[in-house]
């Protein structure tokens, strides 16, 4: 089976935001990237399903140069080769999930894997665009997954459950935190990570929907009063919430 | 120029949720600046109080009906929502940033070949062209957008728009039948969560972290979340210990909430964690620590041991409430 992985190279988690000079990107002194989190899940989806049916995992990042650090880490916890899809300049999701959709096409992915989200924007939708573009099926933040034959069958989350999602190859799965635990890369992954080719093409470039005018700070929140260091502070915190607050 | 909003509702077990209200009253409003028209659509089989949305500025909603319509179809949706788009000549369409609207704008958006911007906590607009703001890096900054295509998709993050006060107007229901669907993805079974409120839908939250010592103490967050009708949240770490299931962890991996009164017990308040609550109306902390950065986004905040304060706070709730 040909899987293809998307992975996303973004700034941790721990980041703390600047505007950059432009005002319209984070400033990228000492901001640290790493593979987005949910890909890792995506990641490990994509190795666990070839391990169960045999074929071939394929890394497809879009990017700077810097993104093969990501790519590497996807090799080294043992997905096959990749793709780098170079690119240097802004483009929206639309525009994004076309050039990936060119090289999924060109790969003959049955299967491919995002995360559900990126965390960076938190945009939640390169996948189902390029599942749309792409005429495959899809499911989105999925926790649990069985394929058997061309039959694919997802449990993912929704507001207060779980739908039971089910559909046919070929699809895309965007993979939300419990679908699995990602490995670790091990040293021999990692040696070997060093040996596995990454393809490097310009990305299909196509126009960009979504212009940011501005990027500026949250207004900070005033510093809150503290009422006190025990029990005895309960009674006004309660009548703030229902008479300042109005709350309860 | 702008031709016609259209907001899409969404139904569950056949009732609207409250973010179709938002959605509906967004829509009106931004119609109104834009003078032009907002209409709304829904799908699903059954649906009850539909005329409604009246009440939140939409004159006239169309009921997309079939009895496999109940439950969501990622395909079946997409299909009957984009062909409405194009019949109605809509060009600026508004979903709730919920799991049903995730799932389907994007598709949607595809399909009638629009721009899309994504969880949207204000629209405006100037010189007659939209603005929207929309928190990113986990709300630690905030982006003013526009779409720059003729047609624009927009969703809306719950609890953010104010529906505001119902007028008492209803809206005409139209019913549109339809005879088949595209059922190449479809939803089998749905498997709720017993008896439980979701973060994302809750107006309240009372969260729980390492601080709770262990799963056994939840049951004073429980009880402090029941005595408030709110949900039951947590914080990672007490997800990852297995105290807590991963669908309440709030933070920057887990949901995104906005309610109106967020409960932090036992919480630190790490910057992932902040991400994911910071935006609440009113925060409250109690944490032993009083350098703990929650305090530095707390409105209300006891220094305190959350089993001598939660308990207390128990006892007073039942006082007011009796
Ligand atoms: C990639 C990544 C993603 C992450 N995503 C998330 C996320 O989505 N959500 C999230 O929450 N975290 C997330 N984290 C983890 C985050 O960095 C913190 O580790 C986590 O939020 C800490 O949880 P906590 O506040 O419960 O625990 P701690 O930081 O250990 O804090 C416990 C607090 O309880 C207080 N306390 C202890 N005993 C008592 C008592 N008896 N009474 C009162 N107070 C007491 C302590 O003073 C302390 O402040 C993420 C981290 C990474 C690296
Ligand atoms: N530049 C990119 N290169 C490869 N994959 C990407 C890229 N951007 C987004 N993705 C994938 O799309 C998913 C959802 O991203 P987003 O829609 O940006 O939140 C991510 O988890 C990745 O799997």
């Amino acid at each position: 089976m040909k899987i293809v992985v998307c992975v996303n190279h973004v700034p941790d988690t721990a980041t703390k935001v600047k505007v950059g000079a432009d005002g319209k990107t984070i400033d990228p002194a000492g901001v640290t990237y790493v593979v987005n989190p949910y890909d890792e899940y995506a990641i490990e989806e994509a190795l666990k399903t070839k391990e169960k049916f045999g074929g071939e995992v394929v890394v497809v990042s879009l990017g700077g140069d810097s993104n093969k650090e990501s790519i590497r880490k996807a090799l080294a916890m043992g997905a096959d080769s990749a793709v780098l899809l170079k690119n240097d300049s802004y483009r929206d999701s639309m525009s994004v999930a076309k050039a990936l959709a060119e090289e999924i096409k060109n790969q003959g992915a049955e299967i491919v894997f995002f995360g559900k989200q990126s965390v960076d924007y938190d945009n939640s939708i390169t996948g189902q665009i390029t599942a749309e573009m792409l005429g495959y099926n899809c499911i989105t933040v999925v926790v649990e997954l069985s394929i058997e034959g061309d039959k694919v069958i997802a449990e993912r989350e929704i507001e207060g459950g779980k739908e039971v999602v089910e559909t046919k190859l070929p699809v895309v799965i965007t993979a939300q935190k419990g679908l699995n635990e990602p490995r670790y890369a091990s040293l021999k992954g990692i040696m070997a990570a060093k040996r596995k080719t990454i393809e490097e093409k310009d990305a299909v470039q196509s126009e960009s929907f979504v212009e940011v005018v501005e990027m500026k700070k949250p207004v900070p929140k005033q510093a809150g009063k503290i009422l006190g260091s025990d029990a005895s502070a309960v009674p006004e915190l309660v009548r703030l919430l229902r008479e300042e607050a109005k709350v309860i | 120029m702008a031709n016609k909003v259209l907001a899409i509702l969404e139904q569950r077990d056949g009732n609207l949720k409250k973010i179709s209200l938002e959605v509906s009253k967004t829509a009106s409003d931004l119609a109104g600046k834009l003078n032009i028209e907002a209409e709304a659509v829904v799908i699903g089989n059954e649906i009850a109080d539909l005329v409604n949305v009246g009440s939140y500025g939409i004159k006239k909603v169309t009921h997309i009906k079939n009895a496999d319509l109940g439950n969501y179809s990622t395909s079946a949706y997409t299909e009957l929502v984009s062909n409405f788009i194009d019949e109605t000549g809509a060009d600026i369409i508004l979903f709730g940033n919920t799991a049903l609207g995730k799932d389907l704008a994007p598709h949607v958006a595809v399909k009638v070949n629009a721009g899309i911007g994504v969880d949207c906590t204000n629209l405006d607009v100037s010189d007659g062209e939209i603005i929207a703001t929309r928190p990113v890096y986990a709300g630690k900054a905030l982006v003013n957008i526009k779409v720059n295509s003729d047609k624009k998709v927009f969703t809306l993050r719950p609890n953010v728009f104010n529906a505001g006060e119902p007028s008492g107007e209803t809206a005409e229901v139209e019913v549109k039948n339809v005879d088949s669907v595209n059922l190449s993805i479809k939803v089998t079974e749905t498997k709720k969560s017993e008896g439980k409120l979701d973060v994302a839908e809750a107006s309240i939250i009372v969260s729980g972290g390492r601080g709770m010592k262990g799963p056994e103490h939840f049951d004073i967050v429980e009880e402090l979340a029941d005595l408030l009708g709110a949900a039951v949240g947590a914080s990672r770490a007490a997800v990852d210990a297995g105290w807590r299931p991963h669908s309440e962890q709030v933070g920057q991996t887990g949901k995104t909430v906005s309610p109106n009164l967020y409960i932090a017990l036992g919480i630190s308040g790490a910057i992932q964690h902040l991400a994911g609550m910071r935006s609440s109306k009113y925060i409250v902390a109690v944490n032993k620590d009083p350098d703990a950065p929650i305090f530095g986004v707390a409105d209300y905040g006891i220094t305190g041991d959350v089993f001598e304060v939660v308990p207390a706070m128990i006892e007073e709730i039942k006082k007011i409430k009796s």
